[in-house]
């Protein structure tokens, strides 16, 4: 190959360079969402953002949330989407540590809580919810026991045998569990997270692979044997709403809950930056806000929605749940898992 | 000279179309299976750009991963042999008798294929959980892994060896009986040889299911039992530790290939006599065979009935506690209550879109897949065999992630639909090849080439003397790939797929919402898979191949 055609292939790449860049600054013809797999929204809602801006929304679902996550690791080369919605504060600092985020705030952020925030603003709250342990009230009345009141009654005699969670290896709730128990016992003090679980596996804590098994088989509103479970605050509405009841059969135990904040984000190498900071803003528009609680039965970080009766009159809202620093998780995760593994299976 | 030159040119032509037959499969395996592999596994090995293998000798030295490998093994082996000797009997019957109920039957061992480990989970701990209806509590035991492991696996052996066995002349049988051997030598010196391949064969494919287990130890394992394939999961997905993921999937995958390499050495070859007519099987004619055949059909209804019945009757159980059909009402109302549930219609629709085309792609490869194993030589038949086989063995998330990595070349299929039908003839082409090669094997040579002789083309020789003589075989494997595909078996959990949702997917989604009436219609919907799993085996089993008798 001499020079000259060198030089012709040069320029030919510079062209072609700028004219894609020029491109991605004109609008797309559609845009694409990854979200794990409990992301709902009601139908139409997402099409009003086609209605807006002439781009159409195109949604893949990437399994649960720790899954999609590595998705997202693997492909950020060329990735699959623009956008990513569901990462919670579990994991937002694996995927900045990834590279996976440009950083953007929606333009509404003014409206969510500042303590939702990331300390770096990688991307924007969207949602939140609280893991709290449930309880089966009539199965509890069975056994004539009262309604624990905080993490350190659960090892009491009077709960042996009664309460289902997940393993934190496999599961959100789980893992959020975990880190509640870590937050209300530290490592450093007398009686840490540790002492806590060899108690709490002493006192007969069932675990399950994840939250379907522990609350679709295990949980004795479910027809399982155990009636307490780790759970949402919000799953008392669900019974309510789906279950066709006036008085939720279930409760909350307000002590020991752990703040679950899902984020979203443009995903690093999109063409499309602008389209997917404006879907970004479309996420915490009110109209996406007010429909998420009784799709995805969390609370929208918008606080100027408007909220369903049946999801404020039902849900718990614990006073001081367990907010803890995504990096100090991330950090920890591994580990705490590994040791609290241990303890299990001993 | 004529005759011989055409004879030269045959050869040649013969070979290029041996070693066309080999391309096809390879190329399909290559392109959808190695490549993603060994892409996703030069990325989990990647540290800083450079590949760093000292994981791989953290990872054999680990003492807590040894114990992981030894239990995949030793439980894949106990399996395997628990569900052979629970499905011979019932093949025997399915070959040699004509009995009530026996198509349906012979659907209904397919059913378990499809359902949803933890739908399976909940008729089991029903049965036999804390507050089980049998008073047997085996949760957190061996034992109820290995009958999931069973109730799993049990049509492999069924239709795969009785699909074989209907075919072997029983006057072999006769010959030795009537030379004064009793039953039970005629079964093992006659015919248990003659069963050698089949059983062989259809083993190997509940071995590496059991191997590769996910959602029954995830589910019914607690934390004490786990497999390779479950830790793979738990290290890439809960750790972010895609080196220690890689390390095992490569391990898991070598282990595999040495136990089939093996597998195939010990199998020997062997040239069954076949009917080529098969007539329908007699009637149970003695009191002996009426009440073996009782005992046979007793005994299926236990392993597969009694589960099975469990969820139909969980699924008639209203949420207030009464009898009804408000489970399956409710499967209608609760899409328009929350965008979260799937029209049970749109995931039904799906389903068999999937399943169909995924039957298409399973057979196609796997047809041509069987033939090059048949007609070409033992080296190369062995190593395609093998690597035609792998796909069951190797980890659905490693294949999941490795699609993810690679498959945007040359155009980018990562999120495209295609993948998914692709995803499941992955596993469903071991199926077809393994219920097709042990009947191709043995078609005689002097048919073909009788046909050769009276002038046919060696396609239209393999066309009417072949195809229609393994057309039984291959439907058994068409019957399996649209199982797998109506279960979503594989990869499919883990690749970013478009909103298509899938009968499992909406029963996953019902599942995941708390409250009476999505589980309820979690149930419901269950019990309509299995139906319609039932219906399309019944319509593909009673599709016969042209040919005189009833083949």
């Amino acid at each position: 190959m001499n020079a000259r055609s060198i030089k012709f292939i040069a320029a030919a790449l510079v062209v072609g360079t700028i004219a894609t860049a020029c491109s991605s600054e004109a609008e797309p013809d559609e845009i694409v969402l990854l979200t794990h797999d409990s992301f709902a929204l009601s139908p139409g809602v997402l099409n009003a953002f086609t209605v807006e801006t002439g781009v159409s929304v195109v949604h893949i679902t990437g399994g649960d949330a720790g899954t999609m996550i590595n998705q997202a690791v693997l492909t950020k080369d060329n990735p699959i989407a623009d956008v990513i919605f569901g990462v919670d504060n579990t994991f937002i600092s694996r995927a900045v540590a990834n590279n996976l985020f440009v950083p953007y705030l929606a333009s509404a952020i003014e409206t969510v809580s500042e303590d939702q925030r990331l300390e770096e603003d990688w991307a924007t709250p969207i949602t939140f919810g609280d893991v709290c342990v449930n309880f089966h009230i009539s199965g509890l009345e069975d056994r004539a026991v009262s309604p624990p009141g905080s993490l350190q009654s659960l090892v009491q005699p009077e709960y042996r045998d009664l309460l289902v969670v997940q393993d934190p290896a496999t599961s959100s709730p789980g893992l959020a569990f975990l880190a509640a128990t870590v937050s209300a016992y530290p490592e450093g003090s007398n009686y840490d997270w540790r002492d806590y679980w060899v108690d709490l596996f002493a006192n007969g804590v069932s675990v399950a692979s994840d939250w379907t098994e522990a609350y679709a088989s295990q949980f004795s509103q479910s027809g399982g044997d155990r009636p307490l479970v780790v759970s949402y605050a919000s799953s008392p509405p669900v019974e309510v709403l789906f279950g066709e009841l006036t008085e939720a059969p279930t409760g909350v135990m307000t002590d020991g809950c752990f703040r679950q904040i899902e984020y979203a984000g443009i995903v690093k190498g999109t063409d499309h930056e602008e389209t997917a900071g404006k879907l970004v803003d479309f996420l915490l528009s009110k109209a996406v806000q007010e429909d998420i609680p009784l799709n995805m039965f969390v609370y929208p970080t918008n606080r100027t929605a408007d909220l369903p009766d049946v999801f404020v009159r039902f849900t718990a809202f614990p006073d001081s749940p367990l907010i803890m620093d995504p990096d100090v998780i991330d950090d920890n995760r591994e580990r705490w898992i590994e040791e609290w593994t241990a303890i299990a299976r001993s | 000279m004529d005759s011989n030159r055409s004879l030269v040119a045959e050869r040649r032509s013969s070979k290029a179309g041996r070693a066309a037959l080999v391309a096809v499969p390879a190329l399909f395996l290559g392109y959808f299976f190695l490549y993603p592999l060994v892409s996703i596994t030069i990325r989990g090995l990647t540290v800083d750009g450079n590949i760093d293998v000292g994981v791989i000798g953290d990872v054999l030295l680990d003492p807590t991963l040894q114990g992981i490998a030894w239990f995949t093994l030793w439980q894949a082996v106990v399996s395997t042999v628990l569900t052979v000797a629970f499905a011979l009997p019932a093949a025997w019957i399915f070959a040699r008798f004509e009995f009530r109920g026996k198509r349906v039957l012979r659907a209904a061992t397919l059913v378990p294929f499809v359902l949803p480990t933890l739908v399976v989970g909940t008729a089991f701990l029903a049965l036999a959980g804390p507050r089980g209806i049998t008073g047997v509590d085996l949760t957190g035991t061996l034992w109820i892994i290995l009958i999931a492991h069973v109730f799993y696996n049990y049509a492999i052996v069924v239709r795969g060896v009785s699909a074989y066995w209907e075919r072997i002349d029983p006057a072999l049988e006769d010959a030795a009986k009537a030379l004064g051997a009793s039953s039970t030598t005629v079964f093992r010196t006659v015919t248990l040889p003659l069963l050698r391949p089949a059983i062989a064969s259809t083993s190997a494919l509940v071995f590496l299911f059991a191997f590769t287990s996910f959602g029954v130890v995830l589910l019914l394992g607690d934390l004490t039992y786990t497999t390779i394939e479950v830790e793979i999961w738990r290290q890439a997905t809960a750790f972010l530790r895609l080196d220690v993921a890689s390390t095992l999937a490569v391990l898991q995958i070598l282990g595999v290939g040495v136990i089939l390499i093996a597998y195939g050495r010990f199998q020997r070859r062997t040239t069954v006599t076949f009917r080529h007519d098969v007539s329908r099987p007699p009637k149970p004619s003695t009191r002996r065979e009426r009440s073996a055949v009782r005992a046979v059909v007793a005994s299926m209804i236990i392993i597969l009935g009694v589960p099975i019945a469990a969820l139909v009757w969980m699924s008639f159980v209203e949420p207030g506690g009464g009898l009804g059909f408000g489970n399956y009402s409710s499967l209608g109302s609760l899409p328009s209550q929350s965008a979260a549930f799937v029209d049970p219609i749109e995931a039904i629709w799906n389903s068999l879109r999937f399943a169909t085309a995924a039957s298409v792609i399973a057979l196609v490869i796997g047809v041509i897949a069987s033939a090059a194993l048949s007609y070409t030589s033992r080296r190369v038949s062995s190593g395609l065999e093998v690597f035609v086989m792998l796909p069951l063995g190797t980890s659905a998330v490693t294949i999941g992630f490795g699609f993810l990595v690679a498959l945007d070349w040359p155009i980018d299929l990562r999120s495209s639909l295609i993948l998914i039908p692709i995803a499941h003839a992955l596993v469903a082409i071991p199926f077809v090849v393994r219920s097709t090669v042990p009947t191709l094997g043995s078609v005689r040579r002097q048919l073909r080439e009788a046909a050769a002789a009276l002038g046919a083309s060696p396609w239209r020789a393999w066309w009417t003397v072949e195809f229609r003589l393994i057309g039984r075989a291959i439907l058994v494997g068409a019957a399996f790939a649209f199982a797998i595909s109506m279960g979503e078996f594989g990869a499919t959990a883990f690749i970013a797929r478009p909103a298509a949702p899938t009968v499992p997917i909406a029963i996953f989604k019902l599942l995941g919402r708390p409250g009476a009436t999505p589980f309820g219609a979690a149930v419901a919907l269950s019990v309509i898979l299995m139906a319609i799993t039932a219906a399309a085996i019944l319509i593909i089993d009673s599709v016969r191949p042209e040919q005189r008798g009833e083949l």
